[in-house]
């Protein structure tokens, strides 16, 4: 049996502001390693919502979530941070790359806190990875200077750099030209086929979603198929 | 915590920004530069009024009061019981002179804690100048220990004061007194004393303490020379001058001497109190005022924060989204605030020092201060550390509070916003 990367059981989430809403129901899903898997369903039905407690940046749920096997509900703040950056990348809708940083900076830093590796390693892995998204030769500009399409390959190289056993996605080619969406597509089909790489992203995207290797339907905070 | 990846980052936010750091860095730097300034100045203009004071003033005044008799001449022959009052009784005669002083001195100089004694003579006498007399006071002094001690040095604005050594029959005469006399050193003075004496004084100095009243009646002479004057031996000795060490052990020393003498024995604390009260208002005055524009400075550090902080939202949930901690961030901030205050800090010292420098060469001149000739300014290093670590201090809580915020963002909130 393959090996599971990510693990739900029996979680659920409830908005408390306004009123009290119960976002997500009895969730049970998981990923096993070098599965390429896409959640799809209507705005508001708790899919982004569902991907951020995967993520474990979103605390304030009941149930429990293990990745790797390991159980990660109740940690502390600080060692989810920990294994957030040695475990998880996060690939946005947005993105979010510090304008104030070269491009090739940008990629170090989640590795920088990290510390495993020496400042020069670090840095040839960076580079190494924007030439494997075919923008090694923008690793020096700023990140304020680059075109949208090149900002998302570098985004994804930020989140490749420490090497994680599960990216996730929150609609990453939301705000990208069809050229551009098909890129980053293409990008991560490969990262999963040819590197093994577990991906889950949220998307609204028929097309993107029927080109992954497992649709999961959301519906009303329920999982539908 | 990796300090130098945060220190980077603070540097990267703030010179993507660097007008804002600037005008912050500027605020912390006007801030200390007029600390700086006041404190100097103020601290400077202190020592000189206190000199002015303190340094000619004994730490403990050893002399003879006269004083109302305790005990009334009749209550020794009658029962005390039945006298109510005796009214206009005179102060009991006694001798001004301190008795058996040559053990006194041994005794004092043999404490460890006294740094010397300047013995004097003081004496009554009238400088005459035609038909008028002026009133006046003679002190007999041991030139060599009033110059060491006392700093008399600094007052004698003319002349040379150590020919009172030789000169038996030299005179240092008060400014005031010469001014009104129109003598010039090297003139003659005829003195009389109330016992009738009649003496004549070649004067060798001038003496000019910025007092006026003292000015107008004060000179000096040797103790040989005043106890001619007064027609006593040479054991006659009305005053001992001591200096200590340490001014605050005087209080403890007058009370062991009143202890086992009779005599009165008085110290710096009890004669100059206001001095005291002067210097740590003005010292009040000034740290109040150096606060005020700190924490001015200080609000605006946490203005320009506050901003970096929206305006850098997305850095700081990408930033937690990739694996660093709330206290990463916090640090971060707190980085970029101390940046200002050391980059600001500094400044404010130079510019403070410069200040300052340049207060010192103003000219200043007033007859009250013969000595002084430009702006006194104190240049204790103290002022400076106090200045430096006052701006560290007041950045760090104004970067602190901001801080604080952009440690608890929810990344979640901001990621999903877009």
């Amino acid at each position: 049996m393959t090996k599971t990367i990510l693990r739900t059981e029996n979680v659920n989430k409830y908005f408390r502001k306004p009123v009290l809403f119960h976002v997500l129901k009895d969730i049970n899903i998981s990923i096993n390693k070098g599965e390429f898997v896409s959640i799809m369903g209507k705005s508001g039905c708790g899919k982004s919502t569902l991907l951020y407690i995967l993520s474990t940046m979103d605390t304030d749920y009941d149930g429990d979530l293990y990745i790797n096997e390991k159980k990660v509900t109740g940690l502390s703040k600080n060692e989810l941070a920990y294994l957030r950056s040695k475990e998880i990348g996060f690939i946005f809708q947005f993105h979010y790359l510090l304008s104030d940083f070269s491009v090739v900076e940008n990629v170090m830093l989640p590795a920088l806190k990290l510390g495993a590796k020496s400042k020069t390693d670090i840095r040839k892995d960076a580079i190494q990875k924007l030439e494997m998204l075919n923008i090694g030769h923008i690793a020096n500009k700023k990140a304020s200077k680059i075109s949208g399409g090149e900002k998302q390959r570098a985004a994804i190289a930020r989140c490749l750099i420490n090497n994680p056993s599960i990216i996730m996605g929150d609609e990453p080619t939301g705000n990208l030209d069809s050229k551009n969406s098909q890129n980053v597509f293409r990008i991560l089909r490969e990262l999963s086929d040819e590197y093994g790489l577990s991906l889950l992203v949220v998307t609204h995207d028929h097309d993107f979603a029927g080109q992954t290797d497992r649709i999961i339907e959301m519906g009303d905070g329920h999982i539908i198929s | 915590m990796n300090i130098p990846l945060i220190s980077k980052i603070a540097k990267n936010h703030l010179l993507s920004r660097i007008k804002q750091p600037i005008v912050a860095a500027l605020g912390v730097m006007f801030g200390i530069g007029t600390f700086i300034v006041l404190v100097s100045f103020m601290t400077g203009l202190n020592a000189l009024l206190d000199g002015l004071v303190l340094n000619r003033t004994p730490h403990i005044h050893i002399y003879n009061e006269i004083e109302a008799s305790e005990i009334q001449p009749i209550e020794r022959k009658l029962n005390p019981s039945e006298i109510a009052n005796v009214y206009s009784v005179k102060p009991k005669r006694n001798l001004q002179r301190i008795a058996n002083v040559d053990a006194l001195q041994r005794e004092l100089l043999a404490d460890e804690k006294v740094r010397g004694i300047s013995p004097q003579v003081s004496a009554q006498a009238f400088y005459m100048a035609g038909d008028v007399a002026l009133n006046g006071i003679i002190n007999g002094i041991d030139i060599q220990q009033e110059m060491e001690l006392f700093s008399m040095g600094d007052y004698i604005v003319a002349g040379d004061p150590t020919q009172l050594n030789y000169l038996d029959n030299g005179i240092i005469i008060g400014k005031g007194v010469a001014d009104k006399l129109l003598v010039d050193i090297g003139d003659r003075i005829q003195i009389t004393t109330p016992n009738g004496g009649v003496f004549n004084l070649k004067i060798i100095g001038f003496y000019q303490s910025g007092l006026a009243e003292i000015d107008n009646i004060q000179s000096y002479v040797n103790i040989k020379r005043a106890q001619i004057l007064l027609g006593e031996k040479s054991n006659y000795i009305t005053d001992l001058n001591v200096k200590l060490h340490d001014m605050d052990d005087a209080p403890e020393m007058s009370r062991l001497i009143e202890s086992y003498r009779d005599i009165s024995a008085v110290t710096i604390q009890e004669a100059n109190a206001q001095f005291e009260t002067g210097t740590s208002i003005r010292n009040l005055i000034t740290y109040a005022v150096s606060v005020t524009l700190l924490v001015v400075a200080g609000f605006g550090i946490y203005n320009i924060l506050n901003m970096l902080i929206y305006e850098k939202m997305n850095d700081i949930a990408i930033l937690k989204a990739t694996g660093y901690t709330g206290a990463d961030v916090q640090w971060i901030f707190i980085f970029q605030a101390l940046l200002i205050g050391i980059v600001g800090g500094a400044l404010g010292l130079l510019l403070g020092f410069g200040l300052s420098v340049l207060i010192s060469q103003i000219p200043f001149e007033t007859e009250a201060l013969p000595t002084v000739k430009t702006y006194p300014v104190n240049f204790s290093p103290r002022y400076y550390v106090i200045g430096i670590v006052f701006a560290l201090v007041s950045t760090f809580f104004a970067g602190y509070l901001p801080s604080r915020k952009a440690r608890s963002i929810d990344p979640v909130e901001i990621l999903r916003g877009q």
